[in-house]
C-alpha cells in the first residue's frame, strides 16, 4: 500500500481553480518530485497535503495518509499528525526560523508538541537529531540562535525540526532554491541519506529539472493545476510524452546560438587590482575601526564585443565588484577604466552612457506609478540634447520591437506586464542609449526555466545585431556557459580561475572551480537515456 | 548583555547633560526677570537688585548653571521664587501623583490594549476585528478631556461610586488614593489604549505573514498555539516602542486631566510656574520630566534586547 495517495484532488480558492484533479502517490522510502513552472500548482500540492491552506480554500477529492483520509480529519487530529506524521522543509532558510527562539528551543518544541517527555530528555534527543544532520554539539549547542548561522545551516536546522519525530512523510518545498549550488549538493545528498535511513516517503517540490533528474525516482510533472505527465524518472526522461514536458526539458537545458566572438578587439573595460572594503561595526568605543574586505585587488578587461561571465558563490564580492564597477561605490584602491575614462563621480557622460545594467528582480525594479515610456526614456538625462517628440517616440517604438514587444506597450504601466515581459522592458531600458557594454546581474535567475530561454535567445541575437559585450553575472553555472565566451571565478573577493568558457567548464584548473562544477547539478543526457532504455528493450 | 547595558548607560548619562544645557539655557533667554515681575511694575531697581542677589541672579550664567546641576546630583532642586519652599519639596509632594497615575494609566492601558488588540489580528476582516478597530478608531478620536467629563458624569455624579475630583492622598492609605485616581487614569487610559491595540494588532498581523509562523503549523502548533508562543513575542518590539513614548506622554501631558479632576500633579506645577516667571521650579520640572523620559527610554532599550537576542550580539 503506499504511503502518501492523493486522488482526484482539485482545489480552488474563492472563485479561482488552482489544482485540478491531481492524482499521484508516494510508497515510503520514495522520492517523488513534483515540478513544473511558477503557478503551476506544486506549492499548494504541498500545502493540500499539511491541510495548510488559506481558509478560503475548497478541496475535493482524497488524500489519504496509509489509511487515513486527511481531508476528513479535525483540526485537533491534524494538529496530531503535521510534525509528527508528516514533516516539512520550506524554501526560505533565512526566514523560516523564529529568530527569538534559539535552535534547541525549536527543534524541542516539535519533539514535545507530540510526545510527552521531561525537558533534558526531550534536548538529548534534538542534540542527537541536530548532531545527525551536520550541526555537532560543539561547533552549534542547543544555544545557538538561528541569526548565527549560515543559509545552508539554518536549512539543516528546518530539516532536524521536520524529521525530529521521525514523519513517515517528509515534504520539502524548493528546500535548496535559496542555496549556494555546493550547500544544495550538500542538502541534497543529506535528503537522501535520511530517506533511505528512516524509510520515509519523500515529497520534493522544486522547478529544478538537474536536480529532480538527480534525486527523484518518480517525477510528476505539472503545468497550471494539472498534472501533464509522471512516471519512473528513467522511463519519464526517456519517453516524454506531453509536450510541455518536453518544452520543459528543452528550455532546462536550452544552448543559445551565440555569435563567434572576434578577436584582438580594444579593452572596453579594464579593472585593476580593485579592492572595495566595508566598515564593520565598532566594537569598542576608541578602537580603530576593523573592515571587510570584499573585493581583493581584482583585475580583469572586457574587449569590445566580448561577453564575460562571472561566476561566485553569495558572499564572494562579485555584487560589490559590480556595483564598483557601476561607479555606484567608491574602491579603497586600484582603477576602474570605462571607456577611457576612470568609473566616478567626475566620469564623463559621454563615457558613463556606454554602460547600462539590468537586474535580476523585474519585480521590484520599475518605478510602478512610471508608464514604460518614461522608465525607458530615463538614461536619456546623461545627454545633453535628449531626442524629443517624433524621433523620441521612433526609438522607443525601435527599442521595445527590438526586445520583442510592441510599440503601444510604450502607454502601459509595469504591472500590465509578465515577469519575462518586464525583463524584456529591462533590457530595452538598458539597449535606449546604445550601450557597448550591458552588466547582467543575475539577470534571468528570477525567471521559469522557458522564459528563462527565450531570454537567453534574445540576449544572443542582440548582442549579434549591435555587436554588444556583456558581463553576465550569475550563480548557475549552465547559463554562463551557454551565454558566454569568457568566464570569471570569483572566491572570498579573488578572481580565482579565468578563461575561456568551455575550457574552463572542461578542465577547470583551481580546486574551487572543480568544486563548483562538481556541486552543479546536471541534467542527464536524453539522446543518452533513450538509446539506453531502447538498447535494453531490444536485448529483453 | 553586560556590554549593551553599558553602552546603553552611557548614552543615557550623555543625553541628560545635553538636555540640562538646553534646558538651561532656553529658560535663560526667555524674556521677563523673576524679580522685576515678582515685586510688580513700581519697584526701585536697588529693591529689585537686593531681590536679584538674594535669588542669586546677579553671578553669571555658568556658575548658575553648575550650581544648579551640582544641587540637583545632592536632591537639591532650589528654591522656588514666589513661594520661597524647597523645589524639591513641591516636587516631591506632585509626583506622587503624576508617577502614580501615568503607572496606573498605562497599566490599564496595555490590559485592555493587549487583549483587543490580540483578538482582533487573530478575527482579521470579521465582524470582531471590524468591532475592536471601529472602538479604537473612536478612542483616538475623541479627547480624554471630553472621556473626563463623561466618566465624571456617570460614576461621581449619577452613579456616586467616586469623587468628582481631588486627590484622597497617600496619607489616607493606599486604597482611598488609588481610588481617587481611577477615573483620571482611565481617562488617561482610554484613547492611549485604542493607539497600542492598533499597533498591537497590526505588529501582529505582520508576524503572522512570517514564514516561521507557517514552519510553526508545520510542527503541529494550533493557531493559538503558534500566536502565543511565536507570534507574541516577535510583535513586542513595535509595541514596546509605542508603551515607551505612551509613558512619557502620560507623565508630562497629563495636565489637562490633571486640570478636570483638580490633581496637585506636576502637569499643573509646571503651568503655574510658567505664569508666574517661576523659573527655577520650571526647569527643575522640565529636567526631572527629561530624566524620567530618558530613563524609560533606557528600560525599553534593555527591554528589545531581553526580546530580541540578535540585539546584543549586533553590539
Amino acid at each position: 500500500m503506499s504511503l502518501l495517495s492523493v486522488q482526484n484532488l482539485s482545489l480552488s480558492i474563492g472563485p479561482v481553480p488552482i489544482l485540478k484533479d491531481v492524482t499521484f502517490s508516494i510508497a515510503p522510502g520514495e522520492i517523488v518530485a513534483v515540478t513544473g513552472e511558477s503557478g503551476s500548482g506544486k506549492s499548494m500540492t504541498a500545502l493540500a497535503v499539511m491541510q495548510l491552506l488559506p481558509d478560503s480554500a475548497q478541496t475535493t477529492g482524497h488524500i489519504m495518509l496509509r489509511d487515513e483520509e486527511l481531508t476528513a480529519q479535525s483540526e485537533k487530529s491534524l494538529c496530531a499528525m503535521r510534525g509528527n506524521c508528516i514533516g516539512m522543509v520550506f524554501q526560505e532558510p533565512m526566514t523560516a526560523l523564529n529568530p527569538l527562539h534559539t535552535i534547541g528551543q525549536q527543534v524541542v518544541e516539535t519533539i514535545r508538541m507530540h510526545a510527552v517527555m521531561p525537558k533534558a530528555e526531550a534536548e538529548a534527543e534534538a542534540a542527537a537529531m541536530l548532531t545527525r544532520v551536520g550541526l555537532p554539539q560543539d561547533r552549534f549547542p542547543l544555544s545557538r540562535y538561528p541569526h548565527e548561522l549560515s543559509g545552508g545551516q539554518r536549512q539543516r536546522v528546518v530539516i532536524a525540526m521536520a524529521i525530529a519525530r521521525r514523519p513517515r512523510l517528509l515534504i520539502a518545498d524548493e528546500p535548496t532554491t535559496a542555496l549556494d549550488v555546493t550547500t544544495q549538493a550538500k542538502i541534497l545528498d543529506l535528503l537522501k541519506d535520511l530517506v533511505a535511513e528512516y524509510d520515509m516517503g519523500l515529497l520534493m517540490i522544486t522547478h529544478d529539472l538537474a536536480v529532480v533528474a538527480d534525486m527523484a525516482d518518480r517525477i510528476v510533472v505539472m503545468r497550471k493545476g494539472e498534472v501533464v505527465e509522471q512516471g519512473d524518472t528513467h522511463h519519464l526522461l526517456a519517453n516524454m510524452k506531453h509536450p510541455y514536458t518536453k518544452a520543459l526539458f528543452e528550455a532546462s537545458g536550452h544552448q543559445v546560438d551565440l555569435p563567434n566572438a572576434e578577436d584582438g578587439n580594444a579593452a572596453i573595460l579594464s579593472v585593476r587590482n580593485a579592492v572595495r572594503d566595508y566598515a564593520l561595526p565598532r566594537t569598542k568605543l576608541f578602537a580603530p575601526r576593523a573592515y571587510h574586505r570584499a573585493v581583493k585587488g581584482v583585475s580583469f578587461d572586457i574587449h569590445h564585443g566580448e561577453r564575460v561571465g562571472l561566476v561566485g558563490e553569495s558572499g564572494c564580492g562579485k555584487s560589490t565588484l559590480t556595483r564598483a564597477i557601476l561607479g555606484l561605490e567608491p574602491l579603497q584602491d586600484g582603477s576602474i577604466t570605462a571607456f577611457g575614462a576612470p568609473v566616478g563621480p567626475d566620469m564623463p557622460a559621454a563615457s558613463r552612457i556606454k554602460t547600462q545594467v539590468v537586474f535580476q528582480d523585474p519585480y521590484s525594479s520599475f518605478n510602478p506609478r512610471h508608464r514604460v515610456a518614461r522608465i525607458l526614456t530615463e538614461p536619456f538625462h546623461l545627454v545633453d540634447t535628449p531626442p524629443k517628440g517624433e524621433a523620441l517616440t521612433q526609438i522607443i517604438s525601435d527599442v521595445l520591437t527590438d526586445v520583442g514587444l510592441q510599440p503601444p506597450d510604450a502607454q502601459k504601466y509595469i504591472h500590465e506586464f509578465s515577469g519575462g515581459q518586464r525583463q524584456r522592458i529591462a533590457i530595452a531600458r538598458a539597449l535606449i542609449t546604445k550601450p557597448e557594454l550591458i552588466i547582467f546581474d543575475e539577470a534571468v535567475s528570477a525567471l521559469d526555466v522557458s522564459i528563462r530561454a527565450q531570454i537567453l535567445d534574445l540576449i544572443a541575437a542582440l548582442s549579434r545585431r549591435h555587436n554588444l559585450a556583456y558581463l553576465f553575472i550569475s550563480h548557475d553555472l549552465s547559463v554562463v556557459r551557454s551565454v558566454t565566451d569568457r568566464v570569471l571565478v570569483m572566491q572570498n573577493g579573488e578572481i580565482v580561475e579565468q578563461g575561456e568558457t568551455e575550457t574552463v567548464f572542461t578542465s577547470p584548473k583551481h580546486p574551487y572551480t572543480q568544486t563548483l562544477i562538481n556541486a552543479a547539478p546536471l541534467l542527464p543526457d536524453l539522446a543518452a537515456l533513450t538509446s539506453q532504455t531502447e538498447t535494453s528493450h531490444d536485448s529483453a | 548583555m553586560l556590554r549593551y547595558t553599558l553602552k546603553r548607560a552611557l548614552s543615557l548619562g550623555l543625553s541628560l547633560v545635553v538636555a540640562s544645557l538646553v534646558i538651561f539655557f532656553v529658560i535663560e533667554v526667555v524674556p521677563g526677570d523673576p524679580a522685576s515681575f515678582m515685586l510688580g511694575l513700581n519697584a526701585q531697581p536697588d529693591t529689585i537688585a537686593a531681590l536679584r542677589s538674594e535669588l542669586g541672579l546677579d553671578v553669571s550664567k555658568l556658575e548658575r548653571y553648575l550650581a544648579w546641576v551640582g544641587g540637583m546630583l545632592q536632591g537639591d532642586f532650589g528654591t522656588s521664587y514666589t513661594y520661597r519652599t524647597p523645589v524639591t519639596e513641591m516636587i516631591g509632594d506632585r509626583i506622587w501623583v503624576s508617577l502614580p497615575l501615568a503607572l496606573y494609566a498605562l497599566t490599564l492601558s496595555t490590559l485592555i490594549a493587549f487583549p483587543a488588540g490580540v483578538y482582533a489580528a487573530s478575527r482579521r476582516g470579521k465582524p470582531g476585528d471590524m468591532a475592536v478597530m471601529g472602538a479604537t478608531q473612536l478612542g483616538i478620536a475623541v479627547p480624554n478631556f471630553w472621556f473626563a467629563m463623561m466618566l465624571v458624569l456617570i460614576f461621581a455624579i449619577n452613579l456616586r461610586w467616586f469623587s468628582a475630583g481631588g486627590f484622597a492622598g497617600w496619607d489616607k492609605g493606599a486604597a482611598a488614593a488609588m481610588k481617587s485616581l481611577t477615573l483620571p487614569a482611565i481617562a488617561l487610559a482610554l484613547p492611549q489604549s485604542a493607539i497600542l491595540a492598533r499597533v498591537m494588532r497590526s505588529a501582529l498581523l505582520d508576524v503572522l505573514g512570517e514564514d516561521f509562523m507557517r514552519t510553526a503549523r508545520a510542527k503541529g502548533l494550533t493557531r493559538r498555539q503558534a500566536l502565543m508562543r511565536h507570534g507574541l513575542r516577535n510583535a513586542m518590539i513595535p509595541v514596546l516602542t509605542i508603551i515607551g513614548m505612551q509613558f512619557s506622554f502620560l507623565l508630562a501631558g497629563a495636565i489637562i486631566i490633571e486640570q478636570v479632576f483638580f490633581l496637585p500633579g506636576l502637569g499643573r506645577l509646571i503651568f503655574q510656574s510658567i505664569s508666574a516667571r517661576d523659573l527655577i521650579v520650571v526647569e527643575s520640572v522640565v529636567m526631572l520630566l527629561v530624566f524620567l523620559v530618558i530613563l524609560v527610554t533606557f528600560l525599553v532599550d534593555l527591554a528589545y534586547a531581553a526580546v530580541d537576542p540578535r540585539l546584543k550580539s549586533r553590539t
